[in-house]
């Protein structure tokens, strides 16, 4: 057992799963892909176990919509699955993913995981007509950050324990806490492939612990 | 900090346009007539609702001039629902499209099921802040519709019918078009943009990466949760229905309404527009697994009374319309 897990250190990247139940979780697929990972689509609650050598080191929630995917996770009982993966495993949510890792949704309120300790307030800029395309300065090393939002969620609060690594007209974007990644934008929607990356970073650390 | 929305028609406009659609891919969009079928959709899973007056089944039915829904009830519905809300204005009536961009509607459907308002020119979508989506019956025909600006392409199928039969043909014609690119020289694509009646630099696009440069959704006589997931595998990125969940036949729709005291009217065919909704979503996003797909077949209660496309007269077709 503990030869597979060296076996994993050493010669797999990072094996990291995107949620497949609607929205552009090919994309995430494609993006981890080019940021030195392997992509997993999960569709059924088995994906998520937590140990065993086909258990996944990491997991993204991608953009869709939140409506939608709280659907499947309460029919399919995947959503017991997933608040146990994201308590134990790095996870990054992007738009409607990080609606689900919020701690408190609002506009109109729904359920979530509780994963974060920030709340967000759905659809806050807006419609269709208000997305847009914005260059913004993070704490990510190198130049400041092209941002695709759509139909975006606000962080309306963040907590002390949560590191903002990225402001838009005052509102935290991208925020980490620990283990875990969310974003109100689409990193996976542009070229830049530095958000991705820090994920894998994080995951890749984690498999090492 | 660029903001930099403002461009409607360039790289970063498109980019935009299309993105919402990528949110939307694995989903299902529903035909909605009232504020209780859109509560429905949304409960049911549906990614996004497309506000109607009457359904294409009805406009076939009762005929007359098919236009744009009242600007009062898409409003209703956009305050209805969280999720995007889509609707329709008829081919080549831009001024119905800038209405409908005035109310915050977040897609507009170019639509051949709405009578067309000019018989030689489609919008101008690139005029546009709204994304469009618009029907398509082979690769040409989605080119040209992408070339003026379209940021999702649907099969045409023939809507309103229950009849799934020309939503598949239009959809295995435009990826065999595809494929047929993909082995093609470079020289040879001139003589192919000219087949295709469709822009050099798009069909040299579809050429290099197989796919068309939008989401490539399906539409036009899906009414099963079978139906949804055969759409799937042959290539649809999405699914639209639109008769299929609120219409028992041609002409009359389930009472999903509400009483006074707030309870269904007729519970049992609110129920059935329920289970309809429900199945259909669960069918497109596990619409390689046999297993689900039988089980919530089988939790369906009722399906649309259906119009065989074969049975009607070519001037009946709705799907010849826009070119």
């Amino acid at each position: 057992m503990s030869n597979l897990r060296e076996d994993k250190k050493v010669i797999h990247s990072p094996r990291i799963g995107v949620l497949a139940l609607q929205g552009d979780f090919a994309a995430h697929a494609d993006a981890l892909r080019e940021a030195g990972a392997e992509p997993l689509l999960v569709r059924a609650p088995e994906a998520l176990v937590l140990a065993g050598p086909e258990s996944l080191d990491g997991l993204i929630l991608p953009g869709g919509e939140s409506t939608t995917f709280l659907k499947f996770l309460e029919r399919d009982r995947l959503l017991g699955a997933l608040a146990s993966f994201v308590r134990e495993k790095p996870v990054f949510g992007t738009c409607a993913g990080c609606i689900l890792l919020a701690h408190k949704v609002t506009h109109p309120a729904q359920q979530s995981l509780d994963a974060m300790d920030i709340d967000v307030e759905r659809n806050a800029y807006g419609r269709q007509i208000d997305s847009a395309v914005v260059e913004v300065e993070t704490k990510l090393p190198g130049p400041p950050l092209e941002m695709v939002y759509i139909r975006a969620p606000r962080i309306s609060r963040a907590g002390p324990a949560v590191e903002v690594l990225a402001e838009r007209d005052g509102f935290p974007v991208l925020v980490r806490q620990g283990n875990r990644l969310a974003s109100t934008f689409h990193p996976e929607l542009s070229l830049d492939r530095r958000v991705h990356r820090l994920f894998v970073d994080i995951v890749a650390a984690n498999v090492q612990q | 900090m660029a903001e930099t929305n403002g461009n409607y028609s360039g790289a970063t406009g498109l980019r935009l346009k299309t993105g919402l659609a990528e949110m939307l891919k694995g989903g299902v969009i529903m035909d909605v007539m009232t504020t209780q079928q859109a509560v429905i959709a949304e409960r049911a899973g549906a990614v996004a609702v497309m506000a109607l007056e009457r359904v294409p089944a009805m406009i076939r039915a009762e005929g007359g001039v098919a236009r744009m829904a009242n600007p009062a009830l898409i409003r209703e519905i956009i305050h209805a629902v969280s999720i995007p809300v889509m609707a329709k204005a008829r081919i080549g009536h831009f001024a119905e499209a800038q209405i409908l961009q005035q109310l915050g509607v977040d897609f507009i459907d170019e639509s051949e099921v709405l009578t067309p308002a000019d018989e030689a020119h489609h919008i101008d979508k690139h005029a546009f802040k709204t994304p469009f989506v618009c029907g398509a019956r082979d690769l040409g025909e989605a080119l040209r519709r992408i070339a003026e600006g379209a940021a999702m392409i649907r099969t045409k199928g023939e809507a309103g019918t229950g009849d799934v039969v020309h939503a598949v043909k239009h959809m295995r014609q435009i990826v065999k078009e595809m494929k047929a690119l993909t082995v093609l020289s470079e020289q040879e694509l001139y003589a192919a943009a000219k087949e295709h009646r469709a822009p050099y630099e798009l069909v040299r696009m579809v050429a290099q990466n197989g796919k068309l440069p939008v989401p490539n959704f399906s539409a036009g006589g899906i009414a099963t949760p079978a139906d949804a997931a055969l759409m799937m595998q042959l290539g649809a990125e999405a699914i639209f229905v639109g008769s299929g969940i609120f219409m028992k036949d041609g002409t009359t729709p389930l009472d999903v309404e509400l009483n006074a005291q707030g309870a269904p009217r007729t519970p049992k065919e609110r129920e059935e527009a329920e289970s309809r909704a429900n199945a259909i979503v669960i069918a497109t996003t596990h619409c390689r697994d046999p297993k689900v797909l039988a089980e919530v077949s089988e939790k369906m209660t009722g399906a649309m009374k259906g119009l065989a496309v074969a049975a009607l007269d070519e001037r009946q077709l709705l799907q010849t319309r826009g070119w």
